[in-house]
């Protein structure tokens, strides 16, 4: 802020607070107008009149009070200007304090499972309580408060992990985030060459399918599809490619929803955490994930 | 109908009289609703203009504009005839006031629903209706000033003085507030940007807190409870003080909306600061007001109107008291976007607006239909009770609500988790939820109560039917 306006917020500022100050000092002082008999003021409007008491003390002294607590404030913190106030107070300092407080009080909580491998983790109680307690207030929102997920948004506690399942991989899922693109075929394919996927990537669920349709449809995946999801469909951790193998489902298990996804194509985000939580807790949460997971991954993700 | 021969124009404030009644029962109904649907969301019927997000917008310019604006409006135009000792000054373009304010509220009954709206707080109206209210606006102000500049009495009472800053603050606050660039006929972007958008919006947020809801309301006070009790005002120097102390300090109160957001530290720190000085101001009103009755006391016994008036003091002490408390950072740091901010308004709203436009129209009433009195006291003061006691349900419950959620989003476990999600404590508002939409529906049936005894009076006053033979307030003077 130039010198300029600083000077103009000080110059309002004061000379308001003096006004209001004088105010109530030169009115207290006030005669009654001259016309006046003993106990109104004189004046009448439609029957009425008005007495001229003194003003309440109690009053005039709750009014001083506020003022001079309002000086002192504006002393002491940010407020007259480019005055930064006696206390060096801002909201960011602020901040910072607390949160350098906060991992000043964290210190000793954390530092005993930093020597403690993931897998150490996953079998503490302690370690998993505190893990379930911040995948409860960052997690949830997105993969549900039991952690199996929703529509575009991956169970934890089934098979399929299309960014991996070792411990490594789900801290760097935790900390880094992880986004996932597959692009829409339906202007190469055409609505007939779209169902003819669809029904073959049934058929690689191992669910029943019409088996001219799959074949004409095994064409297009080997064409279109294998270079990400294997040419067996057993998908590739390092692009995020999930396994068509194992009939789980991200993005839903209808005909009508896979067709979708090859139609117009998918793009999944999940944020990076590191920033917020930081290693520590991103670690005890990566424990908890690796503690509800209910069955091991079967070969789908395997780097084929 | 005439003192001292003066033909007062009784016409317009039997209109703003009648508008009042009408729009307080439509904003509070729509209130009600909107108190039910936040328990059972599935009364917005999966209709898109029956939304909470829809409806609310609608429920708080219904309250403010069309109930309120209709009091001041009937109010002012009824005061300062009778204070300046002439009749209106261009009695056609007070005709005019009426129509387009009614306008303006149908505009915004319609275009609200409708999902067009400007997304500023209480400044939702879209630039067309924003120009017609500035158009019904300034109409306004040559209507008022003109009556006090032709006025027969050399001085201006200071009913007057409140609703002069009302008048003119809340022009000022309209438009610049309203500074957009039209895309559209029904949408538009506001001129400034970020944080000074932000504070624009605030400065006239809480300014038309400020002027609308308490200095025109002021003026409302100032000449029915003299009136009504027949006692002098208690003090004119503290009205002096006040006035002027409040239409000052009130300008800079603003940020306080605005705690610990990007608003620069200072501005945070002014509006903190001046909002604390307002609270001195503020009481000047009710001190004067409640003084006033010294002496008469006895009169609040039998008088209904007194009532109303006198409680919508003490509430107002309340809410003037409860909001520079909540301008304080560590305290807005707790109660800051939860209910307990509803709860706040609502003291104000239904306690001080509300009370004391309630108390103007049961004595405004009988003089614009003619009738000896309103038609049944006894209704009147079962209006009271019944009110009353929905505000004290509503704003008890959110008060409870409020300081429970702001507890519940700070509280953290020992790692530094917070202890309960968002939806825990939604859970745990569902019962004050109940308790509030119990108070709203009480005090909605305090108008409904309040709509058949006007019914009734205006039967009187056209000859309809005979008065009952109740005993109770006297007629009152012809005026």
């Amino acid at each position: 802020m130039s010198t300029f306006w600083s000077l103009w917020i000080i110059v309002l500022t004061v000379g308001s607070i003096i006004a209001s100050w004088w105010l109530i000092w030169a009115t207290g002082r006030m005669r009654n107008p001259d016309e006046a008999d003993e106990e109104t003021t004189g004046h009448e409007w439609d029957g009425i009149r008005e007495y001229n008491n003194p003003m309440p003390r109690w009053w005039v002294n709750l009014f001083y009070l506020t003022i001079i607590f309002s000086v002192g404030y504006l002393i002491l913190y940010p407020g007259l200007g480019n005055f930064a106030g006696v206390l060096g107070w801002t909201q960011e300092g602020q901040y910072e304090d607390e949160v350098a407080e906060f991992e000043e009080r964290m210190e000793p909580l954390f530092s005993g499972f930093r020597e403690m491998e993931l897998t150490e983790l996953a079998e503490d109680e302690t370690a998993l309580a505190h893990g379930r307690a911040v995948f409860g207030n960052f997690c949830a929102t997105c993969h549900g408060s039991d952690a199996r997920g929703a529509r575009g948004f991956p169970n934890l506690r089934d098979a399929q992990w299309q960014w991996g399942s070792t411990p490594e991989d789900i801290l760097h899922s935790i900390k880094h985030g992880r986004e996932g693109v597959m692009p829409g075929w339906g202007d190469q394919l055409g609505d007939r060459g779209v169902t003819e996927t669809a029904v073959y990537v049934q058929q690689l669920a191992g669910r029943s399918a019409d088996p001219m349709l799959a074949r004409a449809g095994q064409r297009h995946y080997q064409q279109l599809c294998a270079s990400c999801h294997g040419p067996e469909g057993r998908g590739m951790v390092q692009l995020g490619a999930p396994d068509l193998t194992n009939n789980l489902w991200v993005y839903g298990s209808s005909f009508e929803a896979i067709s979708n996804a090859i139609r117009n194509g998918l793009h999944g985000a999940m944020p990076g955490h590191e920033p917020i939580i930081g290693e520590d807790r991103s670690r005890l949460v990566a424990a908890y994930v690796l503690s509800m997971m209910e069955e091991v991954p079967e070969s789908g993700n395997s780097e084929d | 109908m005439s003192a001292q021969g003066v033909p007062y124009n009784n016409k317009v404030v039997m209109q703003f009289a009648v508008a009042t009644i009408v729009w307080g029962v439509v904003s509070m109904t729509v209130g009600v609703l909107i108190a039910a649907q936040l328990i059972w969301p599935a009364l917005n019927f999966d209709t898109a203009w029956l939304t909470y997000g829809r409806l609310r917008p609608l429920h708080t310019n219904a309250a403010i504009f069309a109930f309120g604006g209709s009091a001041l409006f009937a109010t002012s135009y009824w005061v300062v005839q009778r204070t300046s000792g002439v009749p209106l000054f261009m009695p056609k373009l007070a005709a005019f006031t009426f129509w387009g304010w009614q306008a303006v509220i149908v505009l915004a009954a319609i275009s609200l629903p409708a999902g067009i709206t400007m997304g500023k707080e209480y400044a939702e109206l879209e630039w067309p209706i924003a120009i017609l209210i500035a158009v019904v606006w300034i109409s306004y102000g040559v209507v008022f000033f003109g009556t006090i500049a032709t006025r027969k009495i050399r001085h201006i009472y200071v009913a007057n003085w409140f609703y002069a800053a009302f008048i003119i603050t809340v022009a000022v606050l309209h438009i610049v507030n309203n500074a957009v660039i039209p895309v559209s006929l029904t949408e538009s972007y506001p001129i400034y940007s970020g944080a000074v958008d932000a504070m624009v919006q605030w400065w006239y947020g809480h300014n038309a807190v400020g002027f609308f809801l308490t200095a025109g309301f002021l003026g409302m006070m100032y000449y029915f409870i003299p009136k009504q009790a027949d006692r002098p005002i208690y003090s004119y120097r503290l009205s002096i003080v006040h006035f002027w102390a409040l239409i000052a300090i009130y300008m800079w109160a603003g940020p306080h909306h605005l705690h610990y957001t990007a608003l620069p530290d200072w501005a945070q720190s002014l509006g903190m600061v001046f909002s604390l000085m307002l609270l001195a101001p503020s009481w000047g009103g009710m001190i004067n007001g409640i003084m006033t009755l010294s002496g008469a006391w006895y009169k609040l016994r039998t008088d209904p109107i007194l009532k109303f008036m006198i409680v919508a003091l003490s509430f107002y002490g309340m809410a003037t008291f409860e909001g520079p408390m909540m301008s304080i950072k560590t305290v807005n740091a707790l109660s800051h976007y939860t209910d307990w901010t509803i709860g706040h308004v609502h003291a104000g709203t239904l306690g001080w607006v509300g009370f004391i436009s309630i108390g103007a129209m049961y004595f405004l009433i009988p003089r614009v239909f003619e009738a000896p009195r309103m038609y049944s006291i006894r209704a009147m003061d079962l209006h009271f009770w019944i009110a009353t006691i929905g505000i004290v349900l509503y704003i008890a419950a959110m008060w409870i609500a409020g300081v429970m959620q702001g507890l519940m989003w700070r509280a953290t476990n020992e790692d530094g988790t917070l202890t309960y999600t968002f939806v825990e404590s939604l859970s745990a508002t569902y019962p004050y939820y109940m308790v509030r939409l119990l108070g709203g529906i009480l005090y909605l049936a305090g108008m409904f109560i309040m709509v058949w005894n006007v019914y009734k009076t205006w039967q009187v006053g056209a000859g309809r039917i005979e008065a009952p033979d109740e005993q109770g307030l006297p007629a009152p003077a012809a005026s």
